[in-house]
């Protein structure tokens, strides 16, 4: 098993390398337009851009400032804040325990009410309750998070007065709730398609007609045959979202002013925070990775057939 | 049931949708960026203006009804970019296998691995806000789908009779893979096409909503509900019908998709999700 987790950690590793590339050469090839692409049009002032320059060390040649780039990376530095003047890992980790949470509460949402939802449908297909769910479902894929999440907003904060509408308060559950519901809401809907697709395929099966035709009570067939095989399906998709949520939460962030790394990385874009920009971007992709390599080890875990060679 | 209810549904959505955006010059009741008036100033929906004028007096449906250009251009237009290249890639690296497989598995992987829509920030700011900005945002950012399912049907298609055949016949590569190929595995490609279109049409709204896509006074859907949100207490219905508008569009794009996979891609069950 750690043989398989070292492994599989390697396998990540060229994706890595060609992110920080990507990255690098996105923000630093090219800076020249990024830095006079001001906001609306205007052009940074000749100082404001020499200081960048210099501080860039964009006068450097390309290899040579990739590869202190990647040099810094791998201490673990992100470099500094071109605004605040702090190390970029300084700031992203202030802004990383808000973006977690969200996540997680978005995520837990998601399950909580997605899983249940299609298991229910597939259960029951081509039933009320199937046909209402699959609305619900194609519903939540199609609305835009931000439009949901104003909507909560109004409803829920300005009209009814129930919920704070927006700020992160102490941190605690009340300032969570509406954002991690605008956020949640796609990924419960994946899940519940996901989920009810899962089920009635497993329940195709041959091995549930034979656990059915040998007397088994539908209780145990599900609990025992149809759940435990229908379960890899679904974390796949519990993984794919749980790992993308954090880039998804950017809007939802921004709406809320909740305090995350969304939000960070769109300030940073309005402030030609270049450091901070690349330094968020790359803590999302290595999150998504993070999440992804753990659910391969899970399934392990979970299905003996699978076998990584 | 032989028509579907979601083909029905999502293509009578998106039709309506194409219709508003084709016709918006001659729907419109007034100019959706000129027409401003203070003295109409957060009229509420009413037998005037049907869905409301905003805080500057201009009539909210007019500035839906020319909204509908911008999305589905954004949608068409990018998706149509995404898909060439997809398939391109996933052709050619089925096709030949080898060290050009490889590349564009891990081109394809490091594609998946940055969120399709934090790749196309990054590139909104280093590009600067606009359509065409939108455009390439949007068109080079969301291939990774077409390009592994057009990879996956060359490997099952490859060794079929027919294409044996016309290498014997001395095809080409290119012929082969555009000629024989590619007709033989559009219907997933329609598929992905379709359901990339609503996903675009997302994100445009995202990005203009946090200001690096259309920026006001163009009349964008996402740029109207970030203009709306401040007046949220006070004239709630311009963040109602931007709104709807994305939703009902991109609600028509996946139900349609949905019904075409039905159709065109019946052993799909894996990839439902």
């Amino acid at each position: 098993m750690p043989l398989l987790i070292l492994r599989r950690l390697g396998n990540t590793i060229p994706t890595i390398v060609a992110v920080v590339l990507v990255i690098f050469t996105l923000f630093s090839v090219i800076p020249g337009s990024f830095t006079s692409s001001g906001d609306d049009g205007r052009m940074l002032d000749a100082q404001v851009m020499e200081r960048m320059r210099k501080e860039l060390g964009l006068d450097d040649p390309l290899h040579q400032r990739f590869g202190t780039y990647v040099a810094n990376l791998a201490q673990g530095d992100l470099g500094t804040s071109f605004r605040t003047r702090e190390p970029v890992t300084k700031v992203i980790a202030q802004r990383l325990w808000p973006s977690l949470k969200l996540t997680i509460a978005a995520m837990g949402f998601a399950i909580l009410v997605g899983v249940p939802l299609g298991f229910i449908a597939a259960l029951r297909p081509g039933s009320l309750i199937d046909m209402g769910s699959m609305v619900v479902a194609i519903s939540g894929l199609s609305l835009p998070k931000f439009w949901l999440g104003l909507m909560l907003m109004y409803l829920f904060a300005l009209t009814l007065g129930w919920l704070p509408s927006f700020g992160y308060g102490d941190g605690g559950l009340r300032h969570l709730i509406l954002p991690a519901v605008a956020l949640g809401v796609s990924p419960m809907a994946l899940l519940a398609r996901t989920t009810r697709a899962g089920v009635l395929d497993v329940l195709n099966a041959d091995f549930v007609r034979t656990a059915r035709s040998k007397g088994m009570s539908e209780y145990r067939v599900v609990r025992w045959h149809v759940v435990r095989n229908a379960l890899v399906l679904v974390l796949t998709t519990i993984g794919l979202q749980f790992g993308s949520l954090m880039g998804q939460a950017v809007v939802v962030e921004k709406l809320f002013s909740w305090p995350g790394l969304g939000s960070l990385l769109v300030d940073s874009v309005f402030q030609r925070d270049i450091p901070t920009v690349q330094g968020s971007i790359l803590v999302i992709v290595l999150f998504f990775l993070l999440i992804n390599t753990l659910v391969d080890i899970a399934y392990v875990i979970i299905d003996p057939r699978i076998r990584y060679g | 049931m032989k028509l579907r209810a979601n083909l029905l549904i999502g293509g009578g959505l998106v039709a309506v949708a194409v219709t508003v955006a084709v016709l918006a010059p001659w729907i419109a009741l007034y100019d959706p960026v000129l027409d401003a008036n203070l003295m109409n100033a957060e009229i509420p929906p009413g037998s005037e203006f049907i869905f409301g004028t905003d805080g500057q007096g201009r009539d909210i449906y007019s500035r839906i009804v020319h909204g509908a250009q911008i999305s589905l251009t954004v949608g068409i237009v990018s998706q149509i970019a995404n898909t060439i290249i997809g398939v391109t890639l996933g052709l050619t690296a089925g096709y030949w296998g080898g060290w050009w497989d490889d590349f564009v598995g891990l081109v394809t992987n490091l594609m998946l691995a940055i969120p399709s829509l934090i790749f196309a920030l990054a590139i909104m700011a280093i590009l600067g806000p606009g359509l065409t900005s939108l455009l390439i945002a949007l068109g080079l950012t969301n291939w990774s789908y077409s390009c592994r399912i057009a990879r996956a049907q060359v490997l099952s298609l490859k060794s079929q009779g027919y294409v044996q055949a016309a290498r014997i016949l001395g095809y080409g590569d290119f012929r082969i893979m555009f000629t024989q190929l590619l007709p033989n595995m559009m219907g997933p490609i329609i598929v992905i096409a379709t359901l990339g279109m609503g996903a675009a049409i997302l994100a445009e709204a995202s990005l203009s909503f946090l200001g690096l896509g259309i920026r006001p006074p163009f009349p964008s859907w996402g740029s109207m509900l970030s203009e709306a949100r401040d007046q949220i207490t006070t004239a709630p219905w311009l963040s109602v019908f931007p709104g709807l508008a994305i939703f009902l569009t991109v609600l028509g794009l996946n139900l349609l998709g949905d019904g075409l996979r039905d159709i065109l891609d019946p052993q799909s069950r894996e990839r439902r999700a």
